[in-house]
């Protein structure tokens, strides 16, 4: 039979993976983590009683939709939780679990891999206590923790405010939210974002909550530094009006939006396209996802566009897997499509909004690390592209230097040393180099190699 | 710049390229080395780092060892750190097979004059006792090293500008012909301006492409392209100083000073070398643990993040294309290193820059003449088979016996 394979349980594979388990398709379903849900519904591990009603406020009943939505999907198909697919090769994905290897051949492949934190280098940003924003989210989402008693949110993302919020609702207390955009540039944005108004007032209600309780919060601040000896002790900033401050904390919670997970949409061989509002490399895909010949990307791996979006597209993406393979789907089309077409206008307008600050790259100084798994400083980074002739190729600095070489594999240092890589030649707007990706995608136990089945 | 003229044009700005020109620099010649992409950014950049001489061909051994002199003093000539170590290598019998194969290898090295000190097995685990126990013996030489690939052309490349070389990258080589007197060569830059060089001698080390370069000139060498499978772990704590390699090549590792686990593995596969994409596929990386978690059982607990390949210029007799072409007067080979191009590179460096500039050569480069594609019952490596997939060989051009016209 027929078998299509989905990468990523998230909003955006679940909802593919129910369109494809109603048409005669075997559907695989694999995930990395142990429940569905991904980021954006992620819930606690099981056996912890949180009270996500009272965490997710409103946001509560399309989680609780969601959970019913997966819990029958994945009653549904054959789903792997818990499972890596570190390769794709030969229309197989590879599956390592649990000490096991094992490869799944598809006849198409939907890529619902969802995206991860987008970080800026800064001085301090290695020391204990400072995580990226989703992080933060997680740790209290899956866990019931809190990163620290007293924290900053800082960075540039819409998500500053919403986990700010859930951290008070969870009984944490919130230093100061920084934010590292202008409220003027917010206001530009609005046209775009009002083509979603219930996500734009969601996001204003969150501000307005934060200010009730008396959170300070700072628009167009530049984050200069996060202090500190054996761990975070504050952050310091400068005010737009050139003010220095310094806030006291325990731990930050840092991030400049998302950046798609687009590892197994290269390895499958899908050309990758930097789009220029988002700053961020994505898979070439017509407008319900289709990359290349039958594979199929959607969610925030193919454009970041938040849980609406993801599972808008993954719907999209199954129905034309199934139409590729002569097979009906139960999806309105059209009506998917100027939805998604919609929330994708919306999330133009937050990318202009909470902007990625590529340019505070040529600022950094020559001692920040720039990449945390090997250690490597811009400075280095800068010397091994001054001896390349002006020339910003991010493969060959990683080649000179090692950074991008170490556990992420670039994942979380490779969009600064692309700014840090472009400033060096003088333009910001140059930053579109990015890191080639090799198999396996994430770190691979060799002991799976004794577990080898064909 | 349409219109450069020099002494030596090398195509190809490779370790070997660069080396040739850093050489003949030392001699005074103008030289530009022209490359389609960046220095070393092809196989050169992309090796396990083995500077081996046991195990090496009985024909190349000679030139091997003037090799590794020149290896040992490379950071002096380049004034930078390219990760030279010389811990020695250890070659490991797994059977009575390969174990006869060791003593093989051991006698023919000693008779080279290289010092290699054959261990049973006991002697073998208690000297690195985190090799498991399918080892039945093993033999170590001293003098073999390794060097870290991703900075030697670079390094030699900047060593050679130092001297006066012009070393121009995204430059590719679209055609070349000799005039009667000057080779011309027609280029362009990957934004589609032309470049032109003239030159009075031409040097051909384009690695896999190397044999198209040879063709404009009316000459066969049946190259064909595969890759070597490489993985590196995360760091680890430090267990091991020299490279460990069974004999048959089919598994080797060695520990880099960061604490990296690089592990190589033949067969070689096949590569694309039109489309120059080379990935290893996943199969190759599972089948390559389990090699090397049998050999160390310790590194179970550890993980690989990271695989890679590139693409390498071979020949069925696993030997390099040396020395001047026999169709044209000025062109000269440097070509078809076979996977040994990192170890031999400076020795063939040299041996083609006093070609040139000298007409003669010290360097023992005999085997290595052209001319032997044009003689039937040419000797072949002993087994293709442990060396390349079959894919690989499916796709390499059986070699013409016909003499080139010029």
């Amino acid at each position: 039979m027929t078998r299509v394979v989905v990468v990523g349980a998230g909003p955006a594979g679940i909802a593919a993976a129910d369109v494809l388990s109603r048409a005669a398709v075997e559907v695989t379903l694999i995930d990395e983590a142990e429940r569905p849900g991904g980021q954006y519904h992620r819930a606690p591990a099981s056996g912890l009683q949180l009270d996500m009603r009272r965490l997710l406020d409103a946001a509560h009943a399309s989680y609780a939709a969601f959970h019913a939505q997966a819990a029958s999907v994945c009653a549904r198909v054959d789903y792997r939780p818990a499972t890596l697919v570190w390769g794709v090769h030969g229309r197989a994905v590879h599956l390592a679990a649990r000490g096991f290897a094992q490869s799944v051949g598809y006849d198409a492949l939907v890529l619902a891999t969802g995206a991860t934190d987008r970080v800026m280098p800064l001085p301090g940003w290695t020391l204990p206590g400072v995580f990226t924003l989703g992080g933060a989210q997680a740790v209290l989402k899956d866990q019931g923790c809190l990163i620290g008693r007293r924290v900053v949110f800082c960075g540039s993302s819409p998500l500053l405010y919403l986990a700010a919020v859930q951290y008070l609702r969870a009984g944490g207390k919130v230093a100061a939210v920084i934010d590292t955009t202008r409220f003027a540039e917010k206001l530009r944005a609005l046209p775009d974002m009002l083509a979603a108004p219930g996500v734009l007032g969601q996001g204003l209600r969150h501000m307005a909550a934060l200010k009730r309780r008396g959170v300070p919060i700072l628009h167009g601040a530049t984050i200069d530094a996060f202090e500190g000896k054996a761990r975070v002790s504050a952050v310091r900033c400068t005010s737009p009006d050139s003010a220095p401050l310094r806030v006291a904390c325990d731990a930050v919670a840092y991030g400049h939006g998302l950046r798609p997970e687009t590892q197994l949409a290269e390895l499958a061989g899908c050309t990758l396209r930097f789009d220029p509002v988002q700053r961020v490399h994505v898979p070439e895909t017509d407008p319900d996802g289709r990359a290349g010949h039958a594979i199929y990307v959607a969610g925030d791996g193919g454009s970041i566009g938040g849980g609406q979006a993801a599972a808008v597209s993954g719907r999209l993406a199954a129905a034309a897997a199934l139409h590729d393979l002569g097979l009906a789907a139960d999806v309105d089309v059209a009506a998917s499509r100027a939805s998604l077409a919609r929330l994708r206008r919306f999330q133009k307008g937050v990318a202009a909004a909470f902007r990625w600050p590529g340019e505070r790259a040529a600022a950094l100084d020559d001692a920040v690390i720039l990449c945390r798994c090997e250690n490597v400083t811009v400075g280095e980074v800068r010397a091994a592209i001054a001896l390349q002739d002006g020339v910003a190729d991010v493969n060959r600095a990683k080649a000179a230097t090692r950074c991008g070489m170490g556990r992420c594999q670039g994942r979380f240092c490779g969009a600064g040393l692309a700014e840090v890589a472009a400033a060096c030649v003088g333009g910001h707007d140059h930053g579109r180099d990015r890191l080639r990706v090799q198999t396996p995608i994430k770190p691979l136990p060799m002991a799976l190699a004794g577990d080898l089945s064909p | 710049m349409s219109g450069t003229d020099a002494g030596v044009a090398i195509v190809g700005g490779g370790l070997v390229g660069c080396m040739i020109a850093y050489a003949l620099r030392q001699r005074r010649r103008s030289v530009i080395v022209l490359e389609r992409g960046h220095v070393g950014g092809e196989s050169s950049g992309v090796s396990f780092g083995s500077l081996r001489l046991q195990g090496q061909h009985e024909a190349e051994l000679p030139l091997a060892l003037r090799a590794q002199a020149l290896w040992e003093t490379i950071e002096a000539e380049t004034g930078e750190s390219v990760e030279f170590r010389r811990h020695g290598h250890v070659h490991l019998a797994l059977d009575a097979e390969q174990q006869a194969r060791l003593e093989r290898n051991a006698r023919n090295a000693r008779a080279h004059g290289l010092d290699v000190t054959l261990l049973d097995r006991d002697e073998a685990l208690g000297r690195w006792p985190f090799l498991g126990g399918q080892v039945v013996g093993a033999s170590f030489s001293t003098r073999d090293a390794v060097v870290n690939p991703r900075l030697v052309a670079p390094a030699v490349a900047r060593a050679a500008r130092r001297l006066g070389a012009t070393i121009q990258e995204g430059v590719e080589i679209i055609a070349a012909e000799h005039d009667g007197v000057r080779f011309r060569l027609h280029g362009r830059t990957a934004d589609g301006a032309v470049r032109s060089v003239t030159a009075e001698t031409l040097v051909n080390a384009a690695g896999a492409w190397a044999g198209t370069l040879a063709a404009w000139f009316g000459e066969t060498i049946p190259l064909f392209p595969a890759g070597p499978a490489e993985l590196v772990t995360e760091p680890i704590p430090a267990f091991v100083a020299p490279v460990m390699h069974v004999v048959d090549g089919s598994i080797l590792f060695r520990q880099t000073e960061r604490g990296n686990v690089v592990i190589g593995g033949h067969p070689r596969m096949r590569v694309d070398a039109a489309t120059r994409t080379a990935r290893v596929p996943p199969d190759k990386i599972l089948t390559n643990l389990a090699r090397l978690v049998a050999l160390v059982p310790r590194l179970r607990a550890h993980q690989v993040i990271r695989s890679w390949t590139g693409i390498e210029g071979y020949v069925e007799d696993m030997m390099p294309v040396l020395g001047p072409s026999i169709s044209t007067p000025g062109l000269f080979h440097a070509c078809a290193f076979s996977g040994h191009g990192l170890q031999l590179g400076p020795a063939a460096a040299a041996a083609i820059a006093e070609l040139i500039v000298e007409g003669t050569t010290t360097m023992p480069i005999a085997p290595f003449d052209i001319r032997r594609f044009y003689v039937s019952g040419q000797p072949r490596t002993l087994s293709l088979a442990e060396e390349f997939q079959p894919d690989v060989l499916a796709q390499a051009a059986p070699p013409s016996r016909a003499r080139p016209s010029s």
